[in-house]
């Protein structure tokens, strides 16, 4: 499957080492349309090609959105990408947040760092049809102040009246007037109600299993708690066998997952 | 007359402790509250009472000198502030200081613990409660410190 050529429309630096780009359709080519919580594979030409989570907004699928931390070759590389640069892409790859069975339900996001990337369109959804869902709580922790994701949505998202977000950072640093700890601290003050919610994580494998256990210990169904596993997705459509887990491929049957059928992976020091 | 009790027993720390244990309680509470900027205990003092806030934001702080006040927990309504008061020699090891308006219900540590060495029902059902506090804020210490948000090398 061989990649598809976009230009870089707009890059935007939203902390230190996180960029979010922003990708134009050529002329005449078809809306990129994708599920909330789908990736793409990024290919920067002549390094390599990684999956990423599309960030943007599914009922904008005229511009393709991706946000990416510089950790590895490929996304260091994507760090230094300029408007007019070209990037290959293939995909939408793999299976999506439940926005669709969570019609009815209250909804509570829980992300971690830039785990929020991949859920915000998801939260884009929620708010376009905000009417057709109860509650809707989102849960931010991340690791200082600097390092809050797409901050000025974040806040925009905190004025709303018909949403509740609350935001924590493991380090305080100076000036910082709100929440010190881990997100699960968050998760006693949320107004959700337990027997009818639906929640989505996303983050650090380690965040993840903890919030999906504190919900667990709350009351929240393990059927009603999905999470989105990305380990080791090297070619998006299950045949090379690098995120294979058992019987289960993360990028065809994934990244997203319900807990209950990934619980036991998330323990296994094999894996 | 108007009491405590309701609020206490309302409270997610205290809710469903029995009612003779919540009558001993009361005989220890006060209502306290403090402005943003005050602090509700000092590192090193005598820790004479334990906290159940109502509302409001507390920020636990370690003072580190070049640092200044490094917030290390914030709590806020339904948490409950301060264990040393528990632990001989009942002093307390970290600052506390509202950083919003923040109203509290003050149990006198004093009165609590005469009355836990009374009544082992009382002391042992407080213990347990208490214990599940701290092995909740000593996983979420160990999660911190992995810097599980930070890059990997």
């Amino acid at each position: 499957m061989l990649p598809d050529l976009y230009k870089v429309q707009h890059v935007r630096r939203e902390t230190d080492d996180t960029i979010t780009f922003e990708l134009g359709l050529a002329a005449g080519r078809q809306p990129f349309r994708f599920s909330a919580g789908q990736f793409n594979m990024l290919y920067v030409r002549g390094i390599g090609e990684v999956p990423i989570s599309i960030s943007g907004d599914p009922g904008s699928p005229e511009t393709l959105v991706h946000t990416t931390r510089a950790v590895g070759a490929v996304t260091r590389a994507m760090r230094t990408l300029k408007v007019g640069d070209m990037l290959g892409v293939r995909g939408p790859f793999g299976v999506g947040w439940p926005v669709e069975q969570a019609v009815g339900h209250d909804v509570l996001v829980v992300a971690g760092g830039i785990g929020l990337a991949p859920l915000r369109p998801t939260v884009y959804q929620l708010l376009a049809n905000r009417d057709r869902y109860g509650k809707v709580v989102i849960l931010y922790g991340t690791r200082t102040p600097a390092d809050i994701l797409f901050r000025k949505e974040v806040e925009a998202w905190r004025a709303r009246l018909d949403i509740e977000v609350y935001v924590t950072v493991d380090r305080a640093t100076e000036g910082w007037r709100g929440n010190v700890g881990v997100v699960t601290k968050l998760i006693p003050r949320a107004p959700f109600d337990r027997t009818r919610t639906m929640a989505m994580i996303c983050g650090p494998e380690i965040m993840m299993r903890f919030t999906a256990l504190e919900l667990e210990r709350r009351g929240v169904e393990t059927d009603h708690i999905y999470l989105s596993m990305e380990r080791n997705m090297k070619c998006g459509i299950g045949l090379c066998g690098h995120c294979q887990c058992g019987a289960t491929f993360i990028c065809k049957d994934g990244p997203v997952f319900r807990y209950d059928a990934i619980r036991g992976l998330l323990s296994q020091r094999e894996i | 007359m108007h009491t405590l009790e309701p609020i206490l027993a309302e409270h997610p720390f205290l809710k469903g402790l029995r009612q003779e244990h919540l009558e001993l309680l009361v005989g220890c509470a006060s209502n306290v509250r403090f402005e943003a900027g005050a602090f509700v205990f000092r590192q090193g003092q005598e820790a004479n009472h334990f906290y159940i806030l109502r509302d409001g934001k507390v920020a636990v702080e370690l003072f580190a000198p070049q640092r200044g006040a490094v917030a290390i927990d914030t709590y806020g309504e339904g948490d409950v502030l301060g264990w040393s008061w528990l632990i001989p020699p009942y002093h307390w090891r970290f600052d506390a200081r509202a950083i919003e308006p923040t109203r509290a219900i003050s149990l006198d540590a004093r009165c609590m613990r005469t009355k836990c060495e009374n009544d082992h029902d009382l002391g042992y059902e407080l213990m347990k409660r208490f214990a599940r506090i701290i092995e909740q804020r000593l996983d979420a210490t160990r999660w911190q410190l992995l810097d599980v948000y930070g890059v990997r090398s």
